[in-house]
């Protein structure tokens, strides 16, 4: 059994003009009928498998699009629909617009038309399912050594309003290679002798201390967050 | 005693597979209903798989707890109904195993979770009223709560309770999560809640509410069949085709109906509950 057989989706509109849209809620209708091949649109970041973009990405939605694609379970793609969002389409000299999704995460197919014709989507969709399926061998490889394993209950305890900066609190992309390096990282602090903790108790705070000392700097962001205690 | 370890074992085997066929099959006849292929029959088992293999982000540690917990205590009911124990015990460890899930959700403390789970409490309060009646029914009509001796009837429960059968597969709707009442999960996409009571978990542990869900159906299934069982072997035919006519008409009501407020849902079940079941009760207290 493969996992590519019912890919979950996530479509998201970073400031498309309804185009793309639109021929992506007509892959669901009877005439093309994804949910044939298992595709089923959720609108929950959590359950999602593949992140579909539409539109170019501007300065609001950019880091709306770093938290949808951070807080979507590994393996997971991206697929960007529509010139727009491969690269900027006809809006890329405006003033608020960023480029295509690359510019915030890392985009896995590209999938251009004006509007995208649903038949193109489909095709990027199942393009985007066997990517889908070579992340997940990886990812066994790297849950095996502990890495890729991204605790959110860490993110979230102690924040302060200090803390909660809405302009950069989602600056950082959560890719594997950031996550991988983030977890060399802790594994080189753990082999030496730990600075000894001050509290005995939690020890899993204490655990994860080393980490947020010498962080990658891509996820320092949350992972200080985290660790705040 | 080794005749229930083996009916016991028996459905902790095969109840999730006739489980995930059944909302397969259900998915495919939606989709045809509106006009599309649908999925194949075996979908859920492919969803429950991919799931399995995902990474599982956890908001909050005793999430996990709850979602096993969740797990643990559905495949308790249905072992004990289909092992042929206490209908009362049955259905309240069935409650239980919802508190537990309500629990889970609470627990995220994400507002989607938390409206979810606050409907859920109320689809509760709309359908455990019936579920009590239906064991009180059931020993009104063949004087045992004992699920053993209730198959062991000489004529079919439904005869003397047709009125706790129709309540009870009104709150089918309900329980099987179907379109009119479903409030607290929503199951088709975009909508004001997101997925509610499943919206922060993810991988193993959402697989693990899926599979709860198809033990929940199998027994719910069981349920519908107790009121055609009797200790003549044909009556089980009976009771299976009563199962697929069910199934059936949730699947058309899903289809047929908008989902409705809390408020509509409360009057509605209650009076259904109330005039069915009740008119039922007092009919058979009063030939007693």
């Amino acid at each position: 059994m493969k996992i590519s057989k019912s890919p979950w989706v996530l479509h998201y509109d970073a400031s498309s003009c309804n185009g793309c849209d639109i021929e992506v809620l007509a892959t669901m209708t009877p005439l093309y009928d994804v949910e044939r091949f298992g595709i089923i649109n959720t609108g929950n970041p959590k359950h999602a498998d593949v992140l579909l973009l539409t539109g170019g990405i501007n300065a609001q939605t950019a880091p709306v699009v770093r938290q949808l694609y951070n807080m979507m379970p590994d393996p997971k793609v991206v697929v960007a629909c529509g010139i727009c969002a491969c690269d900027g389409g006809i809006f890329k000299e405006c003033y608020n617009i960023l480029g295509g999704a690359d510019k915030v995460v890392p985009v896995d197919v590209y999938v251009p038309g004006c509007a995208v014709r649903p038949e193109a989507l489909i095709e990027g969709v199942v393009k985007a399912v066997g990517i889908l399926e070579e992340k997940r061998k990886k990812l066994k490889e790297s849950m095996k050594q502990g890495y890729c394993t991204v605790d959110y209950s860490k993110m979230a305890v102690h924040m302060t309003a200090d803390d909660y900066d809405p302009s950069t609190q989602y600056d950082a992309v959560l890719t594997e290679e950031a996550l991988r390096e983030q977890a060399e990282e802790k594994i080189k602090a753990t082999a030496k002798p730990a600075p000894k903790p001050v509290a005995p108790a939690a020890p899993a705070a204490n655990a994860a201390k080393p980490v947020n000392a010498q962080a990658a700097p891509v996820a320092t962001n949350n992972a200080e967050k985290g660790d705040n205690k | 005693m080794s005749m229930i370890i083996l009916k016991a074992v028996l459905y902790i085997i095969l109840a999730p597979l006739i489980g995930g066929l059944l909302s397969g099959v259900d998915r495919v006849i939606s989709a045809r209903m509106q006009g599309r292929q649908g999925p194949p029959v075996f979908q859920p088992f492919y969803d429950v798989y991919k799931l399995l293999n995902k990474q599982t982000t956890v908001v909050n540690s005793i999430q996990v707890l709850f979602v096993t917990g969740y797990l643990i205590m559905t495949i308790f009911t249905g072992t004990l109904f289909f092992a042929g124990g206490d209908m009362l015990l049955v259905f309240f460890a069935l409650s239980m195993a919802e508190v537990v899930m309500v629990m889970a959700a609470f627990s995220t403390n994400g507002p989607y979770s938390i409206m979810g789970a606050q409907r859920e409490l109320l689809q509760m309060m709309c359908y455990e009223p019936m579920t009590l009646l239906v064991a009180i029914g059931f020993y009104y009509a063949n004087g045992s709560f004992m699920v053993n001796d209730l198959i062991q009837a000489r004529v079919p429960a439904i005869v003397q309770i047709p009125g706790f059968f129709i309540g009870f597969v009104f709150i089918l709707i309900i329980k099987l999560r179907k379109s009119p009442f479903d409030l607290s999960t929503s199951h088709h996409m975009h909508q004001e809640m997101v997925k509610g009571l499943t919206t922060d978990l993810s991988g193993n542990n959402l697989a693990f509410v899926e599979i709860a869900e198809w033990y929940d159906t199998v027994l719910m299934m069981g349920i519908v069949g107790m009121f055609f069982l009797t200790a003549n072997p044909i009556s089980r035919v009976w009771a299976l085709i009563a199962c697929a006519v069910v199934f059936f008409l949730e699947t058309l009501i899903d289809n047929l109906f908008p989902r409705v407020k809390y408020i509509t849902m409360l009057k509605v079940t209650w009076s259904v509950i109330l005039v069915f079941a009740g008119t039922n009760l007092l009919i058979l207290n009063v030939l007693k």
